[in-house]
């Protein structure tokens, strides 16, 4: 029933073997000794100061939607920059390999990436930046902030939270193995079949990226599942749907697409998955496959997962204008309706990605005019961000900087989206980087809003600002980076180059790669900018201390707490009067955080299954990928397992009396996210439980 | 500029925190929480049926469905599915009554006749095999073998998951957990036997015309 596969294999270690590693290759090489040391940098920094004991109580093992929600965002920066390396060496290959008299380096005939090499670059660039980069960022900005702005302790499921963000890590870290233990996928991040199959694609690649994705997948659609449940059951009293702040309901939005439409993704990755592993031919080029039924399963999924990616940044913007436009959101009802709008009908639009692959006029047609339908509740936005600046209080602190830039990105990005949605244009244009530059234009509105999210919640997890002027610098950076790469792309585009090109044919396009070459080293610099910001914000944090409402002008109920935020979010579940709660009472004057009378809370406790089944995850993606089978099958049963045997476990929670949530209150002015330690009684193994004490700090130096 | 939804503020008497401690009904958040997880469960099936529709009559000069398909023998696999889950709604309706041997003994009858459908699906694909009919022959046969099969695992997941709680439901009586869990339980098998419906409709019926 297994298919016949080039190449060895054994009983004990399946398709793997020492030649799969590429330790003759000096790029692979240099990246595994940079990851190596980055990796001897922070254990060493975390042996020293003793703490891999909390670091396993308070981190990974914890249900808290707060942390998880910051843990989220990290693996998805540490891919971001990952993602960011892989464009780097596109855009190098490109300016270096322009023309026939071009040189070649290290093995390849132009540039200094040989073709096989320079398609895994481009498809893991692809695949990281979307699924593990932006996806996870946007997650956990959902996680930390949703729950806070309906009033909610923690999310509607918290053990099935800390599942989802460690099968992200799994997927996240299958693919950056594939980077030192074989190849990856050379096929690009969509996979297009025949190519994808395993004729054309024998080696592991294709396997790897397949993997991945399924098993990340899975997390997105059970943290899509949570985020739906906490929002219709879990809000505060008064919090009626008309009360929810934008943000809330752009999340509601993101995740009706993230729970109807993943699902899409993983029964097409599974049918390839039986015709690369038991040889059926669902795509297979001839025995009755079909190799469009890939192209348009995948794309309806495809393109709803862009607006996936594309509503939760829409909820930033309608977050951050407001406060610093001193007004509330202007046409509250258009937005919402907006946005469920742009929800439904991205699912009416796939057919816009291959419009040249044999429809036919009235095909091409109809997916034209809905794709086009699509703009209108996005303009409604657009204007409504703008209403809400007009004569308002403007001020341009980070988080606004990056915002209205990124409503002008939205501009250029969506035009041009319009230009493609036009089948006669895109004929023109489909396959050239006209169309690369347009996706990576609305791709800088989510990664604008992602920057200003992050410095626009930041205080809130953690209790100091970040370092305006050092931010300020990040975002012009940004602002010239962006302009410098992708403007002369919709040039070049339109010039004629086609994508994906490792040997640029053309000399005439070498002016306009060199600006695109120094528009990266813009970003290159920003890059620095950033981590010297994070580096000065940490140093200076005393300094630069925050209350609950950070900004002064906040609007919405996560500001209604204190930063950082205590582990039971809220000492008591607030009450809720209007739209923008915090903003009402602040005009109200109930400005102040402390209840009469203080209440029980109930509190789910840490666990580590969800860390045990993720690390089984990625052991089975790694045994499917090399297929061996079994380390496959135990992981299978080890995961069921362990799932059963949590469903046993009944001291999965703990109540913290009212007395003591007093005290926590009491206890310092700013109750720390990270607690003194404390001695804390251990749980078990798999499925056992510990308690996720704060302990009550002595007074910090400073208060 | 004030936010003109907000409400009246009589002095004194508006409430800003909820000190009455109203709690979350947990049942009722587990059970919708399940059901947009069998939301989620539609739209891979809704995917594999797309894949039957295009593969359908691609027999590649192979078996074709006539050949192949016995819409007999589904006939019997369905009566199999529609008794499991009739058992299934006993043993919710002694689970309303709070009657723990009635929730075991209909759950053991559901897990037979659920077993009793597994076997014959197995049975069925087995002698496929046996001529030669495999899934590696054509399209259609991929699309077949895998969308029957698909269900039938979903359905084996169930028969697993009633053992769980059968055990469950012995060693803790009806706690919290375990009312969900059951509930969950319920509209997961009765979810299989709605998409089992289409198979047969579908695949079996239609494709034996």
């Amino acid at each position: 029933m297994l298919v016949h596969l080039q190449g060895p294999w054994t009983p004990l270690i399946g398709r793997l073997s020492l030649h799969q590693i590429p330790y003759d290759n000096p790029i692979v090489v240099g990246a595994f000794i940079f990851a190596l040391a980055v990796a001897a940098v922070l254990a060493g920094g975390v042996t020293y100061s003793g703490k891999w004991g909390y670091l396993w109580r308070e981190w990974l093992t914890t249900v808290d939607h707060k942390k998880i929600g910051v843990m989220y965002i990290v693996v998805g920066l540490v891919m971001l920059f990952r993602g960011f390396i892989d464009a780097v060496m596109i855009r190098t290959q490109q300016v270096m390999a322009v023309g026939v008299h071009s040189a070649g380096h290290l093995g390849a005939l132009h540039g200094y990436m040989p073709p096989y090499h320079f398609d895994q670059v481009y498809s893991a660039h692809g695949a990281i930046m979307l699924l593990f980069a932006v996806t996870p960022i946007l997650v956990g900005l959902m996680n930390v902030v949703v729950p806070l702005q309906i009033g909610a302790r923690d999310m509607a499921y918290p053990y099935l939270n800390a599942l989802g963000l460690w099968l992200t890590t799994a997927g996240a870290a299958l693919i950056m193995l594939s980077l030192f233990v074989g190849d990856f996928s050379h096929a690009g991040w969509v996979g297009l079949t025949p190519l994808t199959e395993l004729p054309y694609s024998p080696g592991v690649g294709v396997d790897y990226w397949m993997w991945a994705i399924q098993v990340s997948s899975v997390g997105t659609t059970i943290g899509a599942i949570n985020l739906i449940a906490t929002i219709v059951k879990m809000r505060a009293p008064g919090m009626k749907w008309s009360r929810l702040p934008v943000f809330t309901w752009t999340s509601m939005a993101t995740n009706i697409i993230g729970v109807t439409t993943f699902p899409v993704l993983a029964a097409t990755l599974f049918l390839l998955s039986l015709d690369r592993y038991l040889g059926t031919h669902f795509f297979t080029a001839g025995m009755g496959g079909n190799l469009m039924l890939y192209t348009n399963l995948f794309w309806v999924w495809g393109h709803p997962e862009v607006y996936f990616l594309v509503l939760p940044a829409f909820g930033v913007l309608s977050e951050i204008v407001p406060t610093f436009s001193e007004k509330p959101l202007f046409g509250y009802t258009a937005m919402v309706l907006a946005s469920l709008g742009i929800a439904g009908v991205s699912w009416a639009v796939w057919l816009h990605h291959f419009f040249t692959m044999g429809a036919g006029p009235d095909v091409n047609a109809f997916f034209s005019v809905s794709t086009m339908l699509v703009g209108i509740p996005t303009g409604v936005k657009v204007f409504n961000w703008l209403l809400t600046m007009y004569r308002g209080r403007l001020r341009f602190d980070t988080p606004m900087l990056w915002a209205t830039a990124g409503v002008f990105i939205l501009l250029t990005g969506g035009l041009t989206g319009m230009m493609l949605a036009v089948p006669a244009i895109d004929y023109q244009v489909h396959n050239s980087v006209f169309v690369v530059a347009h996706f990576h234009n609305m791709i800088l509105v989510i990664a604008f809003a992602i920057m200003g999210a992050i410095s626009y919640w930041f205080p809130k997890v953690f209790g100091f600002k970040l370092n305006e002027a050092l931010g300020r610098r990040v975002f012009w950076y940004w602002t010239a980076a962006s302009i410098m790469v992708f403007v002369p792309m919709y040039t070049l585009g339109f010039m004629g180059m086609t994508r994906r090109l490792d040997y640029v044919f053309d000399p005439r396009w070498r002016a306009l790669l060199i600006a695109e070459e120094v528009g990266i080293g813009l970003y290159w610099i920003a890059t620095y900018y950033q981590i010297k910001q994070l580096y000065v914000s940490i140093r200076d944090h005393r300094a630069n201390r925050v209350e609950a409402d950070a900004w002064g002008t906040a609007r919405s109920m996560e500001w209604m707490t204190h930063s950082p935020v205590p582990f039971y979010n809220f000492a008591v579940t607030p009450r809720v009067h209007a739209r923008d709660e915090w903003a009402w009472r602040r005009e109200q004057g109930f400005t102040s955080l402390r209840p009469e009378r203080f209440q029980d809370v109930h509190m789910p406790k840490n666990t580590a299954v969800p860390l045990v089944l993720g690390a089984l995850s990625f052991a089975l993606g790694f045994g499917l990928v090399w297929r061996i089978w079994w380390l496959t099958a135990l992981c299978v049963v080890a995961i069921v397992a362990a799932v059963i045997q949590r469903s046993f476990n009944k001291d999965t929670d703990y109540v913290i009396s009212a007395a003591e949530i007093e005290r926590l209150e009491n206890g310092a002015s700013v109750v720390p996210l990270k607690p003194r330690a404390q001695p804390v009684p251990a749980g078990g193994a798999a499925g056992g439980a510990i308690a996720s004490r704060q302990a009550p700090s002595s007074r910090h130096p400073g208060d | 500029m004030s936010s003109h939804t907000g409400e009246s503020v009589a002095a004194g008497t508006t409430v800003l925190w909820d000190e009455g401690h109203h709690g979350h009904d947990m049942i009722s958040t587990r059970t919708f929480g399940f059901w947009l997880y069998m939301l989620s469960d539609a739209m891979i099936f809704a995917a594999l049926f797309t894949a039957y529709a295009v593969l359908g009559h691609n027999y590649a000069g192979g078996p074709t469905a006539a050949q192949v398909l016995r819409p007999g023998d589904a006939l019997v696999e369905t009566m199999l599915v529609f008794t499991s889950v009739l058992a299934f709604g006993f043993a919710m309706s002694a689970l309303k009554q709070g009657h723990r041997t009635g929730v075991l003994n209909w759950m053991t009858v559901a897990f037979v006749i659920g077993a009793a459908f597994v076997g014959m699906e197995v049975h069925e694909f087995a002698n496929l095999a046996s001529h030669g009919i495999v899934p590696e022959r054509s399209g259609f046969l991929s699309a077949y073998y895998t969308i029957v099969l698909t269900h039938g695992l979903h359905m084996v997941f169930g028969l697993l998951w009633m053992a769980v709680m059968a055990v469950q439901v012995l060693r803790d009586g009806f706690t919290e957990n375990v009312v969900y869990r059951l509930l969950n339980l319920k509209i997961f098998w009765h979810f299989q036997a709605i998409i089992w419906v289409c198979v047969f409709a579908f695949i079996y019926l239609q494709g034996s015309i």
